[in-house]
């Protein structure tokens, strides 16, 4: 029978995956801070979304 | 068989501990404050009505540019914030965030800041906004830092361009009041950082950084500072009698420019070590509350017009 299959590539410590969870969520933050920026500035421009002067 | 047996070959790429917190490290939060409040003046004091989202996108873009700037300015300057003990404790030296990744970061952070201010607000605050972090990052950081003696004289054109940013965001134009701002920050710079190099050129002639206390001395740094405090203070009064702030901002002017002049003054006299230490830790601390007061004059100036207009 087969020895306990060890897994292959690299196996991130219990620290590195704690700090790549933060960085995720802050990136989703940062996403949806977005998003929601543009959609309220498009409401609050409305048409004029589309007239940007110089 | 294949040529590398990855049975052989241990890669171990590094792998990131970094936190939130250290990428925050990277923004420089203390400088970020100082631009978001200077911009919020050049915003309010323009003469024109600005949606309240609009105005938050544009201090946030300006926050996040000016943010983008410290990550970049660490990303290039971690030799030498290594061998500096204000600096050391940085990110990048720390071991805590890599060379490139705090590239990227700032990068990333510069392109959507300004691509977000062109595409929500206007392309001329953008554009500006753009150019303010590019002049800190190439002009000043690559460029002067290492080079003159002048590094933070022709440097803090970058520092002073955030108040008219936030105004080119809400009017899409310039005109000789966000140009008043700039040149109060841009004069106020070199007494405030000659202040810090002066109890800090250990620091700096570690790092050959050719700060001025390092290439010309102290004594020719104080006078430096005196002269400029001259013109900062002079050039802080002066938009009161030309008729472009009020009288309440006139006499805070002289008030405090008073008190950075009395400061510099003591600066340029006490020499002894303790003494002369004692002094510039002094007038760095005040220059700090000196603009932060005068900015803040024009703040309440505003508000105080809209809540009172029949006083104003």
């Amino acid at each position: 029978m087969a020895d306990k299959q060890q897994p292959d590539g690299i196996v991130l410590t219990e620290a590195q995956k704690k700090s790549r969870r933060q960085r995720s969520i802050a990136i989703a933050l940062a996403l949806g801070v977005l998003v929601v920026l543009f959609f309220a500035v498009t409401m609050v421009k409305g048409p004029a979304v589309l007239v940007r002067p110089m | 068989m294949s040529v590398v047996d990855h049975n052989v070959i241990e890669l171990s790429p590094r792998i990131s501990e970094a936190d939130v917190a250290d990428y925050i490290a990277l923004l420089k939060p203390r400088v970020m404050s100082l631009v978001i409040f200077t911009a919020l003046v050049g915003l309010v004091i323009a003469p024109v009505h600005v949606h309240p989202v609009l105005a938050f996108t544009s201090l946030l873009c300006i926050a996040v540019g000016a943010g983008a700037s410290g990550a970049l300015n660490m990303w290039y300057e971690s030799d030498i914030d290594a061998l500096m003990s204000r600096t050391a404790n940085r990110p990048i030296p720390r071991g805590r965030v890599t060379r490139p990744e705090a590239l990227a970061f700032g990068m990333t952070l510069a392109f959507f800041a300004v691509m977000t201010l062109g595409i929500l607000v206007n392309w001329f605050a953008g554009a500006l906004l753009a150019f303010t972090i590019f002049f800190y990052v190439v002009i000043y950081t690559i460029g002067l830092k290492r080079w003159t003696a002048q590094n933070i004289v022709i440097g803090g054109a970058a520092g002073a361009l955030p108040p008219v940013v936030a105004w080119t965001a809400a009017t899409a134009s310039l005109s000789v009041e966000p140009l008043l701002l700039f040149l109060i920050i841009f004069f106020w710079t070199p007494p405030h950082f000659w202040a810090l190099a002066l109890f800090r050129s250990d620091d700096y002639a570690r790092a050959g950084v050719p700060m001025l206390p390092v290439v010309a001395g102290p004594d020719a740094t104080r006078l430096q500072i005196l002269l400029y405090t001259v013109v900062l203070v002079a050039v802080a009064f002066a938009p009161w009698p030309l008729g472009y702030f009020d009288a309440a901002y006139g006499v805070t002017s002289l008030i405090l420019g008073s008190g950075m002049l009395a400061l510099a003054v003591n600066v340029y006299r006490r020499r002894e070590r303790s003494e002369g230490l004692r002094a510039t830790r002094r007038l760095f601390a005040f220059s700090i509350f000196y603009l932060f007061a005068l900015f803040a004059t024009l703040l309440i100036e505003v508000v105080a017009r809209a809540i009172a207009p029949s006083i104003w």
